[in-house]
């Protein structure tokens, strides 16, 4: 159910523009890695590379190799679809799809890759909202527009919708930032215990969250504007925040800088 | 907060206190200290105007607002008015004849034949429109390269500033060509179809007609549609791309579940326009009255066609036989709005919250 990601310099692009520049990590099935620093460091777009994802904008590439238990995800004849479905996401901000029902929002991933049953879906639905701790809150109007619930519900919807396909890898692109504390730590119990079933990456501005839910933690930075962003320092939660190795680490952790 | 600002002063309008009487001049004016005898006593805070920009500018678009109506009623009560006489006189059902006779001496007309016509070539040009222009749409919005998409939309909108009576000489002297040619092959292998049956003339046939229409109609649907998808938001375009969905099936799931109000509205929009074109169809119909379910022999009239043709000739009787067809276009145009209301407003729990 979860498996090993591995990065071997990793350089991502937008146009003429690097924006990472060889990134190495390794992340362990079911842990939790967080990955912290500054705006513009380019964590968001390792994440958004390692589901190739980045590569949807327009002119974005990346370079490198990133493997999925040594399988290279950027082979060329790795169907892109079913990388996706193998490492789902979770974006920032809360996205249902606003014409569906709850029911259609959690089921849309399986429906897209045929699953077609009735009763099948059903039961998926209730295990993936079981799975977000969402279903005590909405089994009562699963044909209510997904949109309707509140951005917790939203985000734990898209957290259901995302694990519904059962991938191994789940991304999350700061899947609190737009959220209050109170769905923040729902969201937060919820990755705890999701860690069980799948390999977690989670990018974070909230320092005390990854130093709350991470067993991992990478820390990017920048030298100034304009410059690829690199990897620093990569290592355990705790160590991380007690006794980091480099000083640029220190620093931004105990807000000196960034 | 004692030196409140001067334009503070012209707003005792209707206000309560001794110096009310100077409210009608007071707009103007600026002088004077602060008017603190109002009957809150002391208070300071700036009085809200009453002649200023804003009431104004409230006046000039209620103004507005009410124009529409007075136009519309008074246009209303001027065509029913015309038409009343001429259908007090007809000698027939206004309804389910199908020949056009509206003169004064024994005015037999009826609207069977001009209705179905209508209708006839509306649907087919949307029939054939709708699935190219979302098509098209689609192309422009989510796979075509951002310079062809600009270049052809262009041309697209360009498509929709020819004049219909252009489309209409076009349609007559050279589509008609191709047209006929079809026609005949139709006539040869599906003459068993009551659609294509017949044994000529062909050319000159609701087919002509509507496929003119379909084109006039492509470019509204066409940009309408490109409009409502290109604005699907990028973040639901993205949830379905990280569930894995192709791009079809992205198309799929996000951006026409999100468009559909709007394409409704450009369909809706792109009927309206084919029900009510008038000259285009004048010019490649065949104008008979018969009410038959053949669209390629010559033949077919519309409404509109048929008041573009007799109107110069009609007499007073005639004329009001024309308006009163006009009527009646008039509410199927507005029974198809409302019907296409009702369709969006059915899932509006849905649309609404995505807005």
């Amino acid at each position: 159910m979860a498996k090993r990601v591995e990065a071997t310099n990793v350089n991502a692009y937008y146009g003429s523009f690097k924006a990472i520049e060889d990134v190495n990590i390794v992340v362990e099935p079911k842990t939790v890695t967080a990955l912290i620093g500054p705006s513009g460091c380019g964590k968001s777009t390792f994440l958004r590379s390692i589901n190739r994802m980045h590569e949807v904008l327009p002119n974005a590439r990346v370079e490198g190799t990133l493997t999925l238990d040594q399988e290279n995800i950027y082979d060329k004849h790795v169907d892109v679809t079913a990388v996706r479905r193998l490492i789902g996401m979770v974006f920032q901000r809360p996205n249902p799809f606003p014409t569906m029902s709850i029911f259609d929002n959690v089921v849309a991933g399986l429906k897209l890759n045929g699953v077609n049953k009735k009763a099948v879906l059903q039961e998926a639905a209730e295990k993936s909202l079981r799975s977000a701790n969402l279903w005590d809150e909405v089994k009562d109007r699963l044909d209510k527009p997904g949109a309707g619930l509140s951005g917790g519900q939203q985000q734990r919807l898209c957290i259901a919708r995302t694990i519904a396909v059962e991938p191994q890898v789940v991304l999350m692109d700061e899947p609190c930032s737009a959220l209050d504390p109170i769905s923040t730590l729902a969201i937060e119990d919820l990755i705890f215990k999701l860690k069980d079933r799948f390999t977690i990456i989670i990018v974070t501005h909230n320092m005390q969250q990854a130093a709350r839910v991470s067993d991992r933690t990478a820390f990017f930075s920048i030298e100034r504007t304009g410059d690829p962003g690199r990897l620093i320092e990569y290592d355990d939660t705790q160590k991380i925040f007690s006794n980091p190795s480099v000083k640029k680490t220190e620093d931004y952790i105990t807000g000196r800088f960034g | 907060m004692g030196d409140t600002p001067p334009r503070s002063v012209d707003a005792s309008a209707g206000g309560p206190g001794a110096h009310s009487t100077r409210a009608a001049g007071a707009a103007a004016s600026s002088d004077g200290p602060t008017d603190n005898n109002g009957r809150g006593g002391g208070s300071s805070l700036p009085r809200a105007k009453a002649f200023g920009a804003e009431p104004a500018f409230r006046g000039l678009t209620q103004a507005s607002g009410i124009m529409v109506l007075v136009i519309i009623v008074a246009i209303a009560v001027f065509l029913i008015s015309e038409a009343i006489p001429a259908l007090r006189a007809n000698q027939e059902n206004f309804f389910t004849f199908n020949e056009w006779h509206a003169q004064s001496s024994d005015p037999r007309f009826g609207i069977a034949a001009i209705v179905f016509g209508t209708v006839l070539s509306a649907v087919i040009a949307l029939v054939v429109a709708v699935p190219i222009a979302l098509g098209i749409a689609l192309f422009l919005s989510h796979y075509a390269h951002r310079r062809i998409a600009t270049w052809l939309g262009f041309v697209i909108d360009l498509l929709a500033a020819v004049p219909s009576v252009v489309f209409g000489l076009w349609g007559r002297s050279v589509f008609i060509e191709p047209v006929r040619d079809f026609s005949v092959w139709l006539n040869h292998y599906f003459s068993w179809i009551p659609l294509f049956g017949g044994n000529g003339p062909f050319g000159n046939s609701i087919l002509l007609g509507s496929l003119v229409l379909a084109i006039m109609v492509l470019p509204i649907v066409t940009s309408l549609s490109r409009e409502v998808f290109m604005q699907t938001p990028k973040q639901n375009e993205e949830a379905a791309l990280a569930l894995g969905a192709t791009k079809w099936e992205m198309v799929r799931t996000a951006v026409l579940p999100y468009g559909r109000p709007g394409v409704i509205a450009a369909v809706m929009l792109g009927l309206g326009r084919a029900l009510g074109e008038t000259i285009a169809l004048a010019m490649t119909l065949g104008s008979s009255f018969i009410i038959t379910a053949n669209v390629i022999q010559n033949g077919g009239v519309t409404i509109a066609s048929n008041i573009a043709n007799g109107f110069g000739e009609a007499d007073d009787i005639g004329r009001g036989a024309l308006i009163a067809s006009g009527l009646v276009l008039f509410t199927i145009t507005l029974v198809v709005n409302m019907i296409a209301r009702v369709i969006i407003y059915r899932r509006r729990e849905f649309t609404d919250v995505a807005a």
